[in-house]
Parts: C-alpha cells; structure tokens; sequence
C-alpha cells in the first residue's frame, strides 16, 4: 500500500451565482496530514467533495496520486475509489442495514470478505470508536448523535484507505472521546500510512491531528502552515479564527 | 419580436427534449446493470417481496370490487338493449385487457412508486448516495437497478391475481345477485377469452411496472433541498408515473389490437 498525495490547482466552483471556491490551491504530501480550517459555509465540505469526484469544479486541475481526476475514465476512478474513504459531516449512514453492516460495507461490495467476517471485523472496528460489538446488531437510527459520528468514522477506516477524508470527525462528541478519535486518526497517518484530509472547527483537535493546516476564506486559501502553530502563527486572520476572537480582520458578515 | 416568440417556444421545447434525454440514458444505465454482474440480489428481493407480496391487499380489493361493479352496471346497461347475456364477456375482458393492469398499475405507482421516491430522495440528501460512490458501490446499480427490475417483474405477478379477483367478483355479482347459472357464467367467460388478451395485459403490467420503478428511482435519485424537495419528489413520481400509465396504456392497446 502506497499513500497518495493530493494537489488543487486553481479550483473553482459556483451554485448557480454563487461562487464557493474561487481558485483553491492545496499541496497534500503522501502519508501526511492537513486540517482545512474556516468559517461555517466557506466551502471546506465542497472542497473535499470535489477531491473525491462528488461533485465536478467548474475549472481547475485536482490531482490525486498524480493522476488528474477530472479527467480520469470512469473505471480508473472506480478503481481510485477503492483506496479513498471518507467521513461525511452528516455520518450518512445506510438506515436499511444493521451497523455492522454499514461498517463492513466496503470491505464486502469489494468481497473482501464473508458476511461471517465482517460482523467480527465490524466489531473490531467499532472498539477502536469505542463502541461495544452489541451495537452491531442495532440499526442507524437507534444510535445517539455522537454514536453515529464514530460509526461513521469507523466506516471510513475500515477498509484502511489510502487517503482519508474527515469531515468534522469530532463535532457532537465529548472531549474525551474526541481526544481518542484524534487518536485514532493520526494512527491511521502514523501506524498505516495513509494520508488525511480533515476538516475541523476543534483547534485543539486540530493541533492533534494535523501537521499541516490551511484555512479557507473568500473561497481561497489565505494561509498554509503548520498546525501546531495555529493561535499564534503571526497571520492577523488565522490567529482571530484560532483563537475565536471577535475583533479582527475577520468580520461577521452575512452569508450570501 | 418574432424572434424572441420563437425563443419563448424554443428554449422550453429544448429544455423538455434535454430532461427526455437524460431520462432516457438514466434508464437505459439502469438496464445494462441489470444484465452485467456483479448482482444485488439482496436488494432485489427485498424490493420484490415489498412490491409483489405487501401490494397484494391493495391490488386485490380494488380488483374484486372493480370486478363486482362491472358486472352490476353492465348488466343494468345492457338490460336497455336486451344484451344481459354479455355481463360474463364484458367483464372478463375489460378486467383482463385493461382494467387489472391499469388500476393495479396506478395503485402500485401510489405505494410503492412514493416511496422509492421519498427512500432515495432521503437518501441522496443526506448524502447517503454519494457515500456508497466511496464505498466502492455503484448506486446506479444498488439502488436503480434491483428496484426497478423489482417492480417490472411484480407488477405482472399482482396483475394475474388481479384478473382473477376482478372476474371472481363479477362472477359472485352475476350469479347471486343478478341470477346467472353458474356453469353458464364461466363458460361464457372461458369462451370469449382469448390468449393475446391475456398475453396483452400482462405485457402492459410489465410497462408499467417498469415505468414505476423508473419514475420512483428518477425523482428520488435527483431530488435536492431538504424534506420540501423530496415531498416534491415523491409527488412528481406519482403524478408522473400515472399520467405515463395511462399514456402507455393507450400505445400497448394500440399495437395489440389496431383494427
Ligand atoms: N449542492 C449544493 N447546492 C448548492 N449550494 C451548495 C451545495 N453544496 C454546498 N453549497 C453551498 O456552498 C457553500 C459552502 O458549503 P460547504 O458545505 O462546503 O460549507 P462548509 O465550509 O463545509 O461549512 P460548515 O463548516 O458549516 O460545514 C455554502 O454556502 C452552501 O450553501
Ligand atoms: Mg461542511
């Protein structure tokens, strides 16, 4: 298994008028990890989507693993799916299947593995979300808030991707869980040797799990630098937005 | 001004035969992943049980009392012109030719053509669809296909038990009520029947079902905006899959039974 990088170039991307990303660059080395950063509605989900192939930018080059994926035929992006996982915001969860098999889905679509393995495979999965193998056996929509992010985390991981994303992986949980979900993300970088993709609003967390950071303004990058630095990196805006600050160059303004 | 009439007609003509268009790839997509593995057939019958055995109350009482009716308001019409002997035939055909794919068609589109809607539509707004494309699924194929080679399959299945329901009741309104010998009932129901009668409705009932699925899966499938856009969904489903019901009705009888 070899991690993938990632690289944007000049992405762009309108609803209808409204532009969401206006020229996003972004360099992701193999085996690293970045935090996106930025305020609520600043296109961080958009962006990731748009990596994934989710949703097509209207310009702009996106590479992952050198090969452009705006371009890629449909089987050579099936097959660059395979080694991608992502955490949606929303979790996203199958409400027709049981959790171990919204866990295992991967690993069983790619017929990996029995239908006998997987619940065990589930299992093991969901401890490391610190959720015991009964709750398995219950549906989606029997599970708290907090219960869902980690299945859904789970979801992502399990078929060990290549490439991670997380979209606020630790939104909804308690500090204590949310340290070991950290955890267990920059496990995935360290002791698997994928590369990820995260986006979060936690700065603490971010700190954690990111050894990049960028954050996302205006639908640009203004800043890229190192995440153990955010609160005091000497850049007026992310410092305000680090340290959720009301007074700065960042303005509240009304979402268009 | 001329010119901007014939845009005022052109542009809403284009964007019909654009949504046509699409329509049509988006079914025959759903086709080609019925016949290439790998298959869902999980899926499949989950869908086919919902369809075929959970519609049956449904399609039945409305077939019996659509049956019995038939046999009533025939038989008091044709007292006006002495022609009472012909309730047995008239019932039998119209059930059978038309009325079991038709009524069975615009029920199935009620239940189960809502709620593929409202199923994918849900789904595809809270991102479900675009998490099984991570996942290493095709939701083409996981959810479009099984669902309508599901309703393809059923509607056929549910259309038989329809015929015989919709004849049954005429035969119970015309030999207890109206005072048709029994013997004499069925075999003036067996005569007139004919094979390409039944082989007709049996074709529409696969028409429709398969219009169904594909109407429930389109409008689910592109639904966006929150609960609003899928109650908008599952109505367009509905609405549009009867309207083509019927259309098609029309064109199947036509390529039967032009004079
Ligand atoms: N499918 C869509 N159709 C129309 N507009 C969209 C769509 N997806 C996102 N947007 C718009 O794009 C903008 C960015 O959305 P996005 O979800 O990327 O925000 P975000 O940075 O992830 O915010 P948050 O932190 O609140 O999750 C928003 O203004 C949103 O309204
Ligand atoms: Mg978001």
């Amino acid at each position: 298994m070899s991690a993938l990088g990632v690289s944007l170039k000049g992405v762009r991307k309108s609803f209808g008028a409204k532009r969401v990303l206006d020229g996003v660059d972004i360099e992701v080395a193999p085996n690293s990890s970045l935090v996106i950063l930025g305020g609520s509605g600043s296109g961080k989900s958009v962006t990731i989507k748009c990596i994934l192939g989710l949703i097509q930018p209207d310009e702009g080059v996106i590479e992952v693993g050198g090969q452009d994926v705006t371009r890629l035929s449909r089987r050579d992006r099936l097959a660059l799916m395979d080694r991608m996982g992502m955490l949606f915001q929303q979790g996203a969860l199958f409400d027709s299947l049981p959790v171990w098999e919204n866990v295992c889905f991967k690993l069983l679509a790619q017929k990996r593995i029995t239908r006998a393995a997987a619940r065990d495979r589930a299992a093991e999965v969901l401890a490391q979300v610190g959720l015991a193998a009964s709750v398995g056996d219950l549906s989606p929509s029997e599970l708290s808030g907090g219960m869902q992010k980690r299945v859904a985390l789970a979801r992502a991981v399990a078929a060990r991707p290549d490439l991670i994303f997380f979209d606020e992986p630790t939104t909804g949980l308690d500090p204590i869980m949310g340290a070991v979900i950290d955890g267990l993300i920059v496990d995935c970088v360290q002791r698997l040797g994928a590369t990820a993709i995260s986006i979060t609003h936690d700065m603490a967390s971010a700190r954690r799990i990111g050894q990049q950071a960028a954050m996302i303004h205006h639908g640009k990058i203004v800043w890229t630098g190192a995440a153990a630095e955010l609160g005091n990196t000497g850049n007026a805006m992310v410092d305000q937005f680090a340290r959720g600050e009301r007074e700065g160059p960042i303005q509240m303004e009304l979402r268009k | 001004m001329v010119g901007a009439m014939l845009a005022g007609i052109g542009r809403p003509v284009l964007a019909a035969c654009e949504s046509v268009g699409r329509l049509a790839l988006f079914a025959a997509e759903a086709v080609s992943h019925m016949v290439r593995p790998p298959f869902h057939a999980r899926q499949f019958w989950r869908h086919f049980v919902e369809v075929a055995y959970f519609s049956l109350p449904v399609v039945a009482l409305t077939a019996l009392f659509t049956g019995m009716v038939l046999a009533l308001q025939s038989y008091t019409g044709f007292a006006r012109f002495n022609a009472q002997s012909a309730v047995a035939s008239v019932v039998v055909l119209s059930v059978v030719r038309e009325l079991g794919p038709v009524l069975a068609g615009l029920m199935v589109a009620g239940r189960i053509g809502a709620a593929m809607a409202a199923e994918l539509g849900t789904m595809r707004v809270t991102d479900q669809i675009d998490a099984l494309t991570t996942l290493s699924t095709d939701p083409m194929k996981y959810l479009v296909a099984p669902r309508i080679l599901a309703t393809t399959l059923a509607l056929p299945l549910l259309v038989v038990v329809a015929d015989i329901l919709g004849v049954m009741g005429g035969y119970v309104i015309g030999t207890m009520k109206l005072g048709f010998v029994s013997a004499a009932y069925l075999d003036s129901t067996w005569d007139v029947l004919e094979a390409m009668d039944v082989i007709s409705g049996l074709i529409k009932a696969a028409v429709f079902g398969f219009v169904i699925g594909l109407m429930g899966c389109w409008y689910g499938f592109h639904s966006k905006g929150g609960a609003q856009g899928v109650g908008l969904a599952t109505t367009s489903a509905v609405v549009v899959a009867s309207i083509l019901i019927l259309m098609l009705d029309y064109v199947v009888t036509e390529a039967f039974f032009s004079p």
